[in-house]
């Protein structure tokens, strides 16, 4: 199911309520299991996602190094909360536990471009000035 | 993404191995083939040379050889990580096998005229040790390197992880060639099991009883799976394998299936690696085009294959019955043991699940032999560990020591020392499921025994160095914080226990600490741990305990003082600037993420405390001879930061 998963969320960019209850009836499954394993993972995204996705880090390596202070300027700059996304859908904002690029700790991902080495300052100047 | 195919020689297209016999044939083509010349350009593009821009150095160095005609003088190839992250973009130059830290585009041309035409190096490039200022010509000179001994990394940073012939040239599968032609199942268990190999994924479970019980264990189906679910945060040592030397990994899952009698290997790989996925994709797609994947394997009536299946977004997933339920397409919550996957695992059939290092010492081992292995590193702890060594540490990256080795060694000879002339404080291993380590105890030898008496325990490697500036208390609610989100729900110790713990732990780092906290942590870590289904809550408590037994003091500042001595808990510090040495140059204003400074150009600013986010920025940019701004904590006047 996982996999199916995977790939209706790669079509939509999230898993649209209606989706899952289309999974449900393909694997003569009842609804309340799909959702479970749609509810259990964190990569599945029940709600639409802004076109790009900023996933700060606050692994182990990031949190000694201020990964929290990186998160919260990320919030006031987009003014979102983690794991929502901006009115006009154009940002989402997640934390993710590790993306295992620890030496260049801190680290944050832009779709699928990682910047390391952040700082307060340089969040605040990529999700400000470069996004656009 | 386009799957690269394997045809760097157009000879080979089509070609199959179809016995022992060729492979080695192939091999002895391979290097023989090899152009002359030998001037090599090794560009490292592993993730964390990538995001330095390693990519665009690869591709200058492309560009101006083939500018300048050079081509059929000077290959240029992209290979895994080296481990040594933090001064990537890393390049080495052969045949001088020539060190190149932090390179650029700008620095290619320099690199083509002066040390691959000319012979001559570019000093300014080269590793300079920070303490002797010696400069080192050759990865191995280099502190990082010297003490290390890479048997699992051995071909990171060496062959393209997207080109099949390069993994033949190192003896690519002569292991498994070996293995097929000159051994039994049973005698390949003997061999992993004299050479003492213990599960590198955190447990330290000896690999060869494992593959025995599969192998007895009754039924024809049984699969082999390798665990790439590397969740640990500030662990990326399986990352680098996956993404630097997939093929070991392939080789490792197939003589585990010969041993054990399976035909079906699986590799669960986090969706978070996504470059990791797509080199062992390739590599499986090469492997299967060459005939080293699918039936009758080397004309030896053995059948392998091998499929990826990606994970998404769970810790508890690399616990192996809820990776197995994860595959089935459930909700990845453990079951209890017994019975063991080993018996009865993925569909119920007698399942091997292996981590990533694990099957990459099985390849080594198969072609060196068990007692080659079981003399390195200690008589209880065969072998070497790969460590990822992160934080407040010199030279942060991947580390690979025999057993046995000391955490003193690791972080000050590898690791270059705390930096800024900070001083060390603990360390701490194992990730969330692990525990911190005082400075008393830095002669303590590597090993699963010696760490878990310590109070820690190995787990998959990670290796977080902390100093004075980290404040104990916050980590520790940090990995609770961690283990509450990752925690699968379904058994009540864990469940609650963490969220209680969690809770109390944040209390305290919000200066809302009560006397008798210390005890109530340590009466629920003892019935979390026991009562527990699985080992994500067998060990959530364990950096608590560890910290406590070893920085109790902490604990009590916070508690009984609201003071945080390394200046962290947002609630119990507070950022003030003295308007005595204030210049109203205005930086600190500017520089604010959040506005929370008061000022003008010439009016002595203040900082709004309501509105600091305590960040540090400030104190970060006022200008050394001002030294206007401070970090002052126990006043017992916290912000009434909620957002700790």
């Amino acid at each position: 199911m996982i996999s199916i998963l995977q790939r209706v969320q790669e079509e939509f960019g999230y898993l649209p309520e209606a989706a899952l209850s289309s999974v449900a009836d393909f694997l003569k499954l009842p609804p309340s299991q799909v959702f479970s394993v749609a509810t259990f993972y964190d990569r599945f995204y029940l709600t639409r996602r802004g076109d790009h996705l900023v996933s700060v880090c606050q692994g182990t390596a990031c949190h000694v190094l201020g990964a929290r202070s990186i998160l919260e300027t990320a919030e006031n700059c987009l003014g979102i909360k983690t794991g929502q996304t901006t009115p006009d859908y154009k940002y989402s904002l997640q934390r993710v536990a590790c993306l295992g690029s620890c030496a260049l700790a801190p680290v944050v991902l832009v779709d699928d471009e990682v910047h390391s080495r952040m700082t307060v300052r340089k969040i605040k100047k990529l999700l400000t000035e470069d996004l656009d | 993404m386009d799957m690269e195919k394997s045809i760097s020689i157009p000879s080979m297209e089509g070609y199959r191995i179809g016995t022992v016999e060729s492979l080695r044939l192939l091999r002895e083509t391979l290097i023989a083939g090899e152009q002359t010349t030998g001037k090599l350009v090794s560009v490292c593009c592993g993730s964390g040379c990538m995001s330095s821009g390693s990519e665009h150095v690869r591709e200058a160095f492309a560009r101006e050889i083939k500018e300048q005609e050079l081509e059929d003088e000077i290959t240029v190839k992209k290979t895994g990580c080296h481990g040594f992250c933090e001064r990537g973009p890393n390049v080495i130059i052969g045949p001088q096998n020539i060190f190149y830290n932090s390179v650029t585009e700008e620095d290619v041309p320099e690199i083509i005229s002066e040390t691959l035409l000319e012979d001559r190096v570019v000093e300014r490039l080269l590793y300079e040790d920070p303490v002797t200022g010696q400069k080192c010509l050759y990865e191995n000179d280099i502190p990082f390197y010297k003490k290390q001994k890479r048997i699992v990394l051995k071909n990171c940073g060496i062959i393209d992880p997207t080109i099949i012939e390069d993994y033949i040239k190192v003896d690519g599968f002569r292991a498994l060639a070996k293995v097929l032609s000159q051994m039994t199942p049973e005698g390949v268990i003997e061999e992993i099991k004299l050479s003492g190999l213990r599960g590198r994924g955190g447990a330290g479970f000896p690999t060869g009883i494992k593959w025995e019980t599969a192998r007895n264990a009754p039924g024809k189906e049984k699969y082999i799976i390798c665990n790439g679910d590397e969740g640990d945060p500030g662990a990326f040592m399986d990352r680098s394998v996956m993404e630097g030397d997939p093929y070991s990994i392939l080789e490792g899952m197939m003589i585990a299936g010969y041993a054990v009698g399976a035909s079906q290997g699986i590799i669960y790989v986090r969706a978070e690696y996504p470059l990791a996925v797509h080199h062992l994709s390739t590599a499986i797609a090469q492997a299967a085009d060459l005939g080293l994947l699918g039936r009758n394997i080397m004309g030896r009536g053995f059948d392998f294959e091998i499929k990826i299946v990606k994970g998404a977004g769970a810790f508890v997933c690399g616990e192996e019955t809820a990776l197995i339920a994860s595959i089935e397409g459930r909700s990845g919550r453990p079951r209890p043991k017994p019975p063991f996957p080993a018996i009865q695992g993925l569909w119920g059939k007698p399942t091997v699940i292996n981590n990533v290092e694990t099957l990459v010492n099985v390849s080594r081992i198969a072609l060196n032999g068990g007692e080659w292995y079981s003399k390195i590193g200690t008589a209880t702890d065969t072998g070497t560990k790969i460590f990822s060594l992160v934080g407040k540490v010199r030279n942060v990256g991947l580390v690979e020591v025999e057993m046995g080795t000391t955490l003193r060694e690791i972080i000050f000879d590898i690791g270059g020392g705390i930096p800024e002339g900070k001083r060390f404080k603990a360390v701490q291993t194992g990730g969330p499921s692990g525990g911190c380590i005082p400075e008393e105890l830095l002669d303590l030898p590597v090993g699963y025994e010696s760490l878990a008496r310590a109070g820690s325990i190995m787990g998959s490697g990670g290796m977080l160095v902390m100093d004075e500036s980290t404040c104990i208390v916050n980590i520790a609610r940090y990995f609770l914080d961690f283990a509450q989100n990752e925690s699968c729900g379904q058994c009540a110790p864990c469940r609650l226990g963490t969220k209680q713990m969690f809770k109390i732990l944040q209390d305290i780092t919000r200066g809302n600490g009560k006397p008798g906290d210390i005890e109530i942590l340590l009466e629920l870590s003892d019935a979390v741990k026991q009562a527990s289904i699985c080992g994500l809550g067998m060990t959530v408590p364990n950096p608590v305990v560890s910290t406590i037994r070893y920085f109790r003091k902490e604990y009590e500042e916070h508690i009984h003082e609201g003071r945080c001595r390394a200046l962290v808990c947002r609630s119990l510090i507070s950022y003030r600037i003295k308007d005595y040495r204030c210049k109203a140059c205005m930086k600190c204003l500017t520089a604010c993420p959040v506005g929370a400074i008061i000022g003008a150009k010439w009016q002595v600013h203040e900082i709004d405390q309501s509105k600091c986010i305590k960040c540090g920025t400030c104190m970060e940019v006022c200008p050394k001879r001002f030294n206007a701004v401070e970090c002052v904590t126990g006043l017992m006047e916290g912000s009434g930061d909620k957002s700790e």
